[in-house]
């Protein structure tokens, strides 16, 4: 049964990825996510799935590509320094085409950073991270609700294409408690002809690899991904607008940044200001069509995206806006939340201009 | 078969048609040989899923015709221990250089041993790097010319050679440690016996079995497949010597 429950945005994933029929999960304690490994800790005799706290993120991340492999639904969560250290086994299973999910919970940076919420990875997460040329499906939550629910759509969105998918969260939506629904344990049967579970006489041998020593090779397995990544593109886009129909400033922002932003534009319709909101919910693929057609519209006079970082996504906003309108920034660094009265003085600052 | 003749020796059915890509006298050869042959003979084919490390054995997986998985460089330990921990009733190996399992994945290494995990390591020491063309190792020896020490192993900047078999025998979760090669019939033999052993430990669910092969590289080593083996006998078994290290079965009948 679906129920309502007041979970912390940590806890409320690990529960999710249970009732999504999770099989193993292999971590390493990292603030601020540590405590989805302590829940499905407490959780595992109840449950039938693998639990390792592995010797490193690099362990962690192999044995995902190892039992992802063999067939099971898998799932490691860290923050950022771990996510770093995921990024070979992150590349190997992109190319080697295994399902798995993958979270970060991001805290400040570069370097050992700050434990504090942050939006400083988005380029790893939406640009590549590891080598080569490959993508993650990568959904922004920007609730505890969302938290599960993306929970159980990057599950599914990895089986379906066989792929990585990331959630890219944040210390704050890891940490905070929200009234959230809790759906119901779905039943999870694998279908997985591929997986390296033991060769019977009537198949061929199942391998998974991504070495392809031959150029012509290589070039064929990159093709098949990016006929795989064209078909995400034009399948998975999903983005909120709030009051956009008539906006003519419009603010971009995802994840936690994003309900600053709906506090700001609430107050600038009070004020008379014609302010709208627009979120991008996966943020690879990114709705760049979607942003380029609302700068079409005459009546938006610019864009703004605000971030928890030094301007990341405000690149693919101006990729996105294409020169027809004037792109802004604003944001707040190392693991500094902005405020609703700063974000709004930034962005009446720049009508004043 | 023709009339009159029996037959007394054949390619395991295990092994794919495909011609090996190892140079002429490498254990590699032989050992996949010895590790088909024993999955023929335990019919467990349908249950066996190898891991495959980056290093000259990258490509096994398309000379053993069995489920598997290739690694990341050294991180063979982990893909093994993801892959036994959601199917605990298949036979798990992985097939790791001494480049792979003890320089870049020690951690890996140690802490699946460590942990017990249940599967089989098959470690191929040959004192080189052989697939990147003869650069050092970790278990090159005291002296040891490799193209990235081209005056001899420093052991003082470089350290000694690990001794892999040895230092995995002091865990307690793992069940069984042996070094062997193949530089004689009767060694080949033993070596054989030794996986297959590992394997059936790994059925019981007895823990970590780990087979350490003293194996060679007349490539990069520059000398010929004889002469190779001499070298294993004067300079790497007094080092490396061959032996049950571990042995869990033999622990408990002292206890
Ligand atoms: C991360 C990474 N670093 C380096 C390499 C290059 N590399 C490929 S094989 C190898 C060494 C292999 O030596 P060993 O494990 O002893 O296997 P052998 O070829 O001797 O059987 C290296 C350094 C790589 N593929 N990946
Ligand atoms: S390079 Fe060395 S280890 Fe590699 S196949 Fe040739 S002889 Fe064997
Ligand atoms: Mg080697």
């Amino acid at each position: 049964m679906a129920e309502l429950k007041l979970m912390k945005g940590n806890e409320a994933l690990a529960e999710a990825a249970i009732r999504a029929g999770m099989q193993a999960y292999f971590g390493y304690p990292i603030t601020p996510q540590s405590e989805v490994i302590e829940y499905l800790a407490v959780q595992e005799p109840n449950h039938n799935y693998v639990l390792i706290q592995a010797e490193s993120e690099l362990a962690a991340v192999n044995m995902l590509y190892g039992a992802g492999g063999a067939g099971a639904r898998v799932m490691t969560t860290t923050s950022s320094p771990g996510f770093t250290l995921m990024q070979e086994g992150i590349s190997y299973m992109a190319c080697a085409e295994i399902p798995c999910v993958l979270v970060n919970v991001v805290r400040g940076g570069p370097g050992l950073g700050t434990i504090q919420p942050s939006q400083g990875d988005y380029f790893q997460a939406v640009k590549g991270g590891g080598h080569g040329d490959y993508h993650l499906i990568v959904l922004g939550p920007n609730s505890v609700q969302e938290m599960v629910d993306h929970i159980f759509l990057a599950f599914e969105l990895a089986d379906k294409y066989l792929t990585p998918v990331m959630l890219l969260a944040d210390g704050a939506t890891g940490q905070m408690m929200e009234k959230v629904m809790m759906p119901q344990p779905k039943e999870y049967k694998p279908d997985k002809p591929w997986a390296t579970t033991g060769k019977t006489k009537d198949r061929e041998r199942n391998i998974l690899t991504s070495l392809f020593i031959q150029s012509e090779d290589m070039e064929q397995r990159n093709l098949k991904l990016q006929a795989k990544y064209k078909k995400i593109l034009a399948n998975e886009i999903r983005y909120e607008e709030y009051m956009t129909e008539d906006a003519e400033f419009i603010i971009v922002a995802y994840g936690l940044s994003s309900r600053i932003v709906k506090n700001v534009v609430l107050q600038g319709r009070k004020d008379g200001l014609k302010l709208g909101l627009f979120r991008p919910i996966t943020l690879w693929p990114y709705p760049w069509d979607k942003i380029g057609k609302l700068a079409a519209e005459d009546r938006v006079k610019f864009f703004m995206s605000v971030e928890m970082n030094a301007g990341q996504m405000v690149e693919d906003v101006k990729l996105a806006v294409c020169g027809k309108k004037p792109v802004f920034f604003f944001g707040r660094l190392g693991g500094i939340v902005p405020t609703p009265e700063e974000t709004y003085e930034a962005i009446k600052e720049k009508i004043k201009e | 078969m023709k009339e009159g003749y029996e037959l007394i020796y054949k390619r395991p059915g295990t092994l794919t048609d495909r011609r090996m890509s190892y140079c002429p006298g490498c254990f590699h050869s032989t050992i996949h040989k010895f590790m088909m042959e024993i999955v023929e003979e335990m019919d467990i084919q349908d249950k066996t899923v190898g891991v495959c490390p980056v290093g000259c054995s990258v490509f096994a997986y398309h000379y053993l015709d069995i489920d598997m998985q290739e690694a990341a460089h050294g991180r063979a330990a982990a893909v093994a221990t993801g892959i036994k921990r959601v199917l605990p009733d298949r036979i798990v190996f992985s097939y790791q250089g001494d480049g792979d399992l003890a320089a870049i994945g020690t951690a890996e290494t140690l802490h699946a041993c460590n942990r017990g995990e249940n599967f089989t390591f098959i470690f191929i020491n040959n004192g080189i790097y052989g697939m990147t063309g003869g650069q050092m190792a970790p278990t090159t020896l005291d002296g040891q010319i490799t193209s990235t020490c081209p005056y001899g192993r420093d052991v003082d900047t470089a350290g000694m050679p690990l001794k892999m078999a040895e230092i995995i025998s002091t865990f307690e979760k793992v069940a069984y440690v042996e070094r062997v090669s193949c530089n004689t019939p009767a060694n080949a033999r033993k070596a054989k016996r030794a996986i297959k052993k590992a394997f059936e430990y790994q059925m019981e669910g007895l823990g970590t079995t780990f087979i350490e092969v003293a194996s060679n590289c007349p490539s990069n080593w520059k000398l010929t497949p004889e002469e190779s083996l001499k070298w294993l006998e004067e300079k790497v078994f007094p080092y490396y010597p061959l032996d049950v290290f571990r042995d869990v079965k033999k622990l408990k009948k002292e206890e």
